[in-house]
């Protein structure tokens, strides 16, 4: 039990930060107000759709433009179902295994091609949705979307006041966080790795890539539907604009500016599409530039995303130690005798 | 004794060219036959093609007995063929450890466990024993990216190994790997082949290696079977010395 022993203590800064965050998450928002209480919601529902794409683009190396796609499949569905007198709960399934199968269909073009190939198939799939969406008024009621999306009641409790609400997006995306990691630690999480780094060799291995990839689309775009079923309760109001392709590209940037493939990279990325604009309010007209410069900047300077520039400066402390060490080795090799 | 594999009439054609070309032998249990022959001869092109990476044009691969052409590569693994690739193949960003857990968990319980169990699949144990058995020990926890090129070929072999194979077929293995490694190299192989009564195909271009390594060595060039037979015949063979092995 030593190696157990030994995790917890190299991981007790970590384990001790993800705490304190938790208890902030937590706490803070308490005497926040109506709107800073709806941007960390937002905050906490883009993360989790991100975290799916994250898990299709950055652990299974597929590309797809079509995460708002599902967003707003399970958006709709919420809004449509919950309008009807529904539970959520209920919604929330039928998004699920909607946007899982839809996922898994969409995965049969990345089993033909790949890159912006895939991306342009993708994306495709997500013009399609939004025309679906805006045109089929009997089920969409079209341009003029759908108001009064009543929130749940969680255990009895209403959640139509925005702090019981946000605390239904946080819980949420605790819940998908710890489905995620046990699927990131699994031997699944190691096969999707396989997968994107390569193919051929995880094949010759035994790892069947056609089902994996399906999987990666499936799970990903689930998760996709998950954050719209929370994504329509929260603004009460949804037509099809936000769906559009602009969001699938939104949710891309969150993956690839926290850093594709890092577990925490959708909350950081998410962070900074939701939270970002709302600070560099005071700069007027100039947020969108400055927001675009920055993000070129960083992908200029860190390719890999922000928690890519993290991991490189671990890397490079642990390789000092490791030539440091070597040095004392190889000068004591020298002076004995 | 019982053919592990039987290849019958293998032939894979690219536009006009034969790369493989009625290629047909069998290989029996326990044997380690080694497959020599000049570039470009079709040794790669007739492993992709055993293997299921490349689509035959026509001929028949069985093994134990049993009809495989056209199986994936995957499925294939799964039913005990595992092999090796010329190139290095390892997973750089993995550690040693979890490359040997990666190569062995599909083997392990089903899709469902390998989502719902342990992390590891249950192969640490064994994973570290392969680690001990190849002597990468002090190497278990490393990035396999930053192990030395020798010491990847080795973790490369240990890889195809996981799954307890029957036969495993070997693309150069021992291409690149300096000459102290290369006698380590040489004795695990006998010694897996020994303890596990696994069947080997190796692929290699050093003489050396495969006259001592191998029981039979079978010699193409120009897509087709030049010769067949154990070492000592190949060497005296007129044909084999014209074509490849030189005067």
């Amino acid at each position: 039990m030593t190696g157990k022993g030994k995790y917890w203590v190299q991981n007790y800064w970590r384990v001790a930060l993800g705490a304190i965050v938790i208890a902030a998450l937590i706490i803070a928002p308490a005497n926040f107000n109506r709107y800073g209480l709806f941007i960390l919601s937002q905050w906490a529902v883009m993360t989790i759709a991100a975290m799916g794409l994250n898990l299709t683009l950055g652990y299974a190396g597929q590309v797809s433009l079509a995460q708002g796609a599902f967003v707003g499949i399970g958006a709709y569905a919420a809004a449509i179902m919950t309008s009807q007198g529904m539970p959520l709960i209920a919604a929330l399934g039928v998004a699920i295994v909607l946007c899982f199968s839809i996922g898994w269909i969409l995965g049969y073009p990345a089993l033909r091609v790949q890159h912006h190939y895939l991306a342009f198939v993708t994306l495709a799939f997500s013009t399609l949705a939004f025309l679906v969406f805006r045109n089929e008024d009997w089920l969409t009621k079209g341009i003029y979307g759908i108001s009064n999306i009543p929130r749940p009641h969680i255990l009895g409790v209403a959640t139509n006041r925005p702090l019981p609400f946000y605390y239904v997006c946080l819980g949420s995306l605790g819940i998908v966080s710890l489905i995620l990691w046990w699927l990131i630690r699994s031997p699944w999480g190691r096969a999707f790795l396989a997968l994107r780094e390569n193919p051929i060799r995880a094949l010759s291995l035994g790892i069947d890539t056609r089902r994996y990839t399906l999987m990666a689309f499936a799970i990903g775009s689930a998760l996709g539907g998950v954050a719209g079923t929370l994504y329509a309760p929260l603004t009460q109001y949804i037509d099809p604009v936000p769906f559009n392709l602009s969001l699938s590209l939104d949710l891309l940037m969150m993956v690839i500016v926290g850093g594709a493939g890092f577990f925490f990279g959708p909350f950081l990325g998410a962070m900074i599409a939701v939270l970002l604009p709302e600070w560099l309010r005071f700069t007027e007209g100039y947020y969108l530039m400055l927001y675009a410069l920055a993000v070129i900047l960083l992908l200029i300077y860190s390719p890999t995303g922000i928690l890519g520039i993290l991991a490189h400066a671990l890397a490079e402390r642990r390789t000092k130690t490791a030539s440091a060490l070597r040095a004392v080795a190889k000068s004591r090799l020298e002076t004995a005798p | 004794m019982t053919a592990v594999l039987e290849v019958t009439n293998m032939t894979k054609r690219f536009g006009g060219i034969s790369a493989v070309d009625g290629v047909s032998f069998e290989v029996h249990e326990g044997e380690i036959l080694g497959l020599i022959g000049p570039n470009g001869c079709g040794k790669s092109t007739l492993f992709n093609c055993i293997l299921g990476q490349l689509t035959p044009s026509g001929g028949e691969v069985k093994v134990d007995g049993k009809v495989v052409t056209g199986l994936r590569p995957s499925d294939l693994n799964r039913l005990g063929v595992s092999r090796t690739f010329q190139l290095l193949q390892v997973f750089p960003k993995l550690s040693v450890r979890e490359n040997l857990i990666l190569a062995g968990q599909e083997h392990q319980g089903n899709i469902m466990s390998r989502l719902f169990g342990p992390s590891d699949a249950g192969l640490t144990g064994a994973a570290d024993q392969m680690i001990g058995f190849f002597k990468l020990d002090h190497l278990a926890d490393e990035a396999a990216g930053g192990l030395s090129y020798g010491q990847q070929k080795l973790l490369d072999a240990a890889m195809a190994f996981m799954g307890g194979p029957r036969l495993v077929l070997l693309d150069e293995p021992a291409g690149g790997v300096n000459l102290t490694m290369l006698a380590d190299l040489k004795e695990r192989l006998a010694a897996i082949n020994r303890e596990k009564r696994a069947t080997f195909v190796v692929i290699e271009h050093n003489m050396e290696f495969v006259m001592s390594l191998c029981s039979r060595v079978m010699v193409m060039a120009e897509g087709r079977i030049l010769a067949i037979g154990n070492p000592a015949e190949i060497r005296a063979n007129p044909a084999v010395i014209e074509a490849y092995l030189g005067h």
